[in-house]
């Protein structure tokens, strides 16, 4: 009602003039009628009728809804401004829009990555089920989310009566081509209730049930997701009923699930999921479903309404002992003793389970922080800018302040304008982060590591950019529009009219923004240096051997349908012919490659003592030292000696020896390896000993390691690696692939380069050196042009008062020294509180670093030195500008 | 004249019948004996509310003498406001001659 009337109110106001008019008409023809004279007449009833206008305004004030008038009203008179204006507004819009959207971008990806729920129905009952604390799995571990073994999955899933419904999944990597070049699909093995749980519905066809996860299932059916769909079979329909090969065996599609679903693991996509009674139907004799030591399923249930998870994980851990016992793996002492003590508990689920969440949480809100201080920084200087404006227009708002206008409307008609440019923006910000947050996402995936991350605005993302639009609002235009008022007018007619020197007092808050200019752009400075010297530190790292010219090729034998003895025998020969083909300068096979992110583990027992350590193992063929140029320090490299069937030997690394047998060489000494009760426990002799290498990751340091050679290792991987060290990377490829094709067709080999594989294992650090390294240099920027932009300000406002000095005899130099007294006092200023900030700022990306201390004086110097020749250079213009004032024109200005 | 009466006033008025801003005045202080002088200024912003809050709806119309005018006419929740304001005006006036007259016999 009363809206329709606001917009209404133009036809109104005819309807209500008009009908004033026929008013008069009325009572004039009565006067007329009581005998006045016509023009006596009209008088009279306009007397009686009183302002017509007044009227019309009275009944116009009825209609308006006061407050969205005037703003209304102020909101046009910012536009104007800013018509007016167009160079400013484009910069601050600009600036603004760049802020925000970077912002925006990594709020949007950490919401996508810690802040939302699955896309599923009530996620807030699904809880994940786990061994609290323990990490430390003996066995085979498999997958990105190994937490129980399905025998002990099968007990919980029987056993259970916490959950309305419960699943367990584990992850795969399924090879869909049939030889030559690979391709990988992401596969899920799912038990039968996983969908039914998450309540996911079809988008065609059906999705799996109990029913399709029985043990023993013959011709299991899968189920694809909308995105493969859509990749493989264009969308088609026809699609449910194809049998689709997943590493040579062959499956039925039964349906296709909605393009919302990815699955519960956050960070990731699945392509295929298929039921988890198809795992031996897959790997055959190494299927894990019966392996009491093989973590590759991970469980997820919901709870029933009544159930609290509090009330689950004690049910849980009255479960848990009758099922670790039944479950017990053939396990060395020490094992046994800590899988016998598990428990289980409910975690909650409601987010999903990620990788990608542990490994960036961190750093995206360290980078927030970050984006936050650069908005801030920007936001400081629009703020500057907008106060000089005022300035500017302190004469007009001291007349309005003296003619009884109120302080509350001139802040209101002031803000309008920044209000305008921070919703532009604002706006522009939000579409900007949806490219920038892709290309963000995009820059995480790896080879290795399809990243998939659903980005979409929820409510969320949009209360984060009004809030963003707000705040900057506030600090540019709220502010400064208060900092204007806070004048007594008649103070400001008179300083307005002939300024002399500018008081300091009113100056004030323009060098307060500059100082904390100064202070956040060094906290940036800092933080940027720290990330950009820790990846230093790691890529210069000593890894031990050299990530320069080294090709690793995978050679997956999942379809060639050969036996353990003729994968050995094929991969043997293989290994010869390559190593003879031209561009190859060595190579050798290679059980885990360094830095990959595999490992394998044992513990050994020296003079009949289990040492508590865990010893990292590689099974690697001969050669390999030399591929990898890894130094040896004494003994000998493997040859043709060490046979499956010879004695076992070892080549060990410093730390080994260090740690073992007190840094002595422990060439022709002995160890055995700790193998389960009742299993004989094999005597290894060391060969050889080698330089300390890295393992697992370059951040870590040298641990003990040990190399048995590849034909003496327990069990024939399926899939092969080789180190190939080579010049000439496409040429060798080429080569191998010819190789491999008159081998056997079926056969998929893979290739990566070393150094991407190193360069892939740092991409946070990467990350975080590129990005905090930007965003510090764009604070710096803006920070000096702030100061540049002050003392400029600072230089125009003191004209008369640098006149008169010249003219009483002060010369060149002592100008420039004056204005440039006054920019250290801001910079030293500045630095100080910065340099506080950062040591206390740096603290929290502790974690982040490698070889630099947060604390770095180095780093803190470097960055406070850099600044401070930075803004010298920056006010000196100013400065300079200022000793070539000719007093005359000076003085004669206003 | 009292706060909020002329409202009142003017619905009283019109259920007699349309009329138009004029005759609304007049009419108020013919019936009072001229005791009560209506503001031709206040009229119309008070006809506007009335209007706005559909207590009464106005259409073009032509007046006694020949002259296109505004006429208003009361709508049912109108003449239901009439009932109340009345009620409410009845029970005003009596709590107030209660206080100025005293009933004697009660001491």
């Amino acid at each position: 009602m009363a809206f329709s009337r606001f917009f209404r109110r133009s036809r109104w106001d005819d309807e209500r003039a008009r009908e004033l008019e026929a008013h008069l008409e009325i009572e004039t023809a009565d006067n007329i009628g009581r005998g006045m004279a016509p023009k006596e007449a009209l008088e009279a009833a306009r007397r009686k009728l009183g302002n017509v206008t007044r009227i019309r305004e009275d009944i116009y004030l009825i209609n308006t809804i006061g407050i969205v008038d005037s703003v209304w009203r102020d909101l046009l008179y910012g536009a104007r401004l800013l018509r007016l204006n167009p160079g400013f507004a484009i910069v601050a819009i600009l600036s603004l829009a760049l802020g925000v959207g970077a912002n925006t971008a990594i709020f949007q990806l950490l919401d996508a990555v810690r802040l939302r729920a699955l896309p599923v129905t009530h996620p807030e009952q699904l809880v994940e089920v786990r061994i609290p604390g323990n990490d430390n799995r003996s066995g085979a571990v498999m997958g990105r989310h190994p937490v129980l073994t399905n025998l002990l999955w099968e007990r919980l899933r029987d056993r259970q009566q916490a959950f309305s419904g419960v699943f367990a999944w584990g992850s795969i990597g399924f090879e869909l081509s049939a030889g030559g070049e690979s391709r990988e699909a992401e596969g899920l093995w799912v038990s039968g209730d996983y969908f039914r749980t998450l309540d996911v519905q079809p988008v065609v066809g059906r999705l799996l049930v109990a029913d399709d996860d029985r043990r023993g299932c013959a011709a299991p059916p899968a189920v694809i997701s909308y995105g493969f769909w859509q990749r493989e079979y264009g969308g088609s329909p026809s699609a449910v009923g194809r049998a689709i090969s997943l590493d040579g065996h062959s499956y039925d599609i039964v349906g296709v699930t909605p393009a919302s679903f990815f699955g519960v693991e956050v960070g990731r996509s699945y392509d295929i999921a298929v039921p988890l009674c198809a795992e031996p139907y897959s790997r055959a004799s190494r299927s894990s479903l019966d392996r009491k030591d093989a973590w590759f399923l991970a469980v997820i249930g919901r709870l029933k309404s009544d159930w609290p998870s509090e009330k689950a994980t004690a049910h849980l851990r009255t479960l848990a002992s009758d099922m670790f016992r039944e479950t017990l793996p053939n396990y060395s002492p020490e094992d046994t003793r800590e899988y016998l003590a598990s428990t289980l508990a409910a975690f909650p689920a409601q987010t999903g389970v990620s990788n990608l969440r542990s490994d960036y949480e961190s750093p995206l809100w360290l980078l927030l922080a970050t984006t936050v201080l650069v908005l801030l920084i920007a936001c400081a200087n629009l703020a500057n800018l907008m106060l000089a404006r005022a300035t500017a227009r302190e004469r007009e708002i001291a007349v309005r302040l003296a003619l009884g206008a109120s302080r509350g409307r001139i802040v209101r008609q002031l803000t309008a304008e920044s209000l305008l440019i921070a919703a532009a923006g604002s706006a522009a910000g939000a579409l900007l982060a949806q490219w920038l947050s892709r290309l963000l996402v995009a820059s995480l995936a790896t080879e290795d590591d399809r990243v998939f991350v659903a980005l979409a605005g929820d409510w969320r993302v949009f209360s984060f950019i009004a809030l963003l639009a707000a705040g900057t609002c506030m600090i540019f235009g709220v502010l400064p529009a208060i900092r204007a008022t806070a004048t007594s007018p008649g103070a400001a007619m008179k300083a307005g009219s002939r300024g002399t020197t500018d008081s300091r007092e009113r100056f004030g808050l323009r060098r307060l923004l500059v100082v904390a200019q100064v202070a956040l752009s060094l906290v940036l400075v800092v933080g940027a240096l720290l990330f950009a010297g820790s990846l230093r530190n790691i890529v210069t790292t000593d890894a031990g051997f050299t990530h320069d010219a080294i090709l690793v090729a995978t050679v997956d034998f999942r379809r060639a349908g050969l036996s353990d003895a003729n994968i050995t025998l094929t991969h043997a020969q293989l290994l010869e012919r390559l190593r003879r083909q031209p561009p190859v300068q060595d190579a050798a096979q290679v059980r885990v490659v360094p830095v990959s992110g595999n490992f394998s583990n044992r513990r050994i027992v020296i003079d009949g003592v289990e040492r508590k350590e865990n010893v990292n193992r590689n099974a690697v063929s001969d050669r390999y030292f030399k591929t990898m140029t890894t130094v040896m320090l004494a003994g000998r490299d493997f040859d043709a000696r060490d046979g499956a069937t010879a004695a076992k030997v070892a080549v060990v690394t410093e730390s080994f020896a260090r740690v073992f047998y007190g840094g002595q060489n422990p060439v022709g000494r002995t160890f055995q390896v700790a193998e389960a009760p009742g299993q004989p426990r094999p005597i290894y002799e060391i060969v050889g000993l080698a330089r300390d290498s890295k393992y697992g990751d370059l951040r870590e340091s040298f641990e003990p390691l040990m190399f048995v050679p590849a034909a003496q290792d327990d069990q024939v991987a399926l899939t092969q690696r080789l180190v190939i060290r080579t010049a000439d990377v496409a040429r060798t490829t080429a080569a191998m692939t010819a190789v491999v094709r008159t081998i056997s067709p079926s056969i998929v080999v893979t290739y990566r380069t070393m150094q991407a594989q190193v360069r892939d294992s740092l991409l946070r650090e990467r990350l975080m050196a590129t990005l905090s390294g930007l965003f510090g240099g764009l604070a710096a920027v803006i920070a000096i042009i702030g100061l540049y932009g002050v003392m400029s300000y600072f230089v125009v406002r003191r004209r008369n008062e640098i006149g008169i000095r010249m003219a009483l005899g002060a010369d060149r130099r002592e100008v420039v020294r004056m204005v440039m007294r006054e920019a250290a006092i801001l910079v030293a200023a500045g630095l100080t509180v910065g340099a506080v900030a950062a040591l206390l700022a740096a603290r929290t990306a502790s974690t982040l670093l490698f070889g630099v201390k947060p604390y770095d004086p180095i780093t803190l110097a470097t960055a406070i030195a850099g600044l401070a020749i930075v803004a010298t250079l920056a006010s000196y213009v100013p400065a300079w500008r200022a000793s070539r004032l000719e007093p005359t024109v000076a003085l004669r200005e206003d | 004249m009292l706060q909020g009466t002329l409202d009142l006033l003017i619905l009283k008025t019109l259920a007699l019948g349309p009329a138009h801003g004029h005759t609304i005045a007049y009419a108020i202080e013919r019936r009072s004996d001229d005791v009560l002088q209506v503001e031709h200024g206040s009229l119309y912003p008070a006809l506007h509310r009335l209007e706005d809050r559909g207590w009464i709806t106005s259409f073009w119309g032509t007046s006694e003498n020949n002259r296109r005018a505004r006429y208003y006419r009361l709508t049912p929740a109108g003449r239901k406001q009439l009932t109340a304001q009345t009620t409410r005006w009845d029970e005003l006036v009596r709590a107030i001659n209660q206080i100025l007259k005293p009933a004697t016999s009660s001491e």
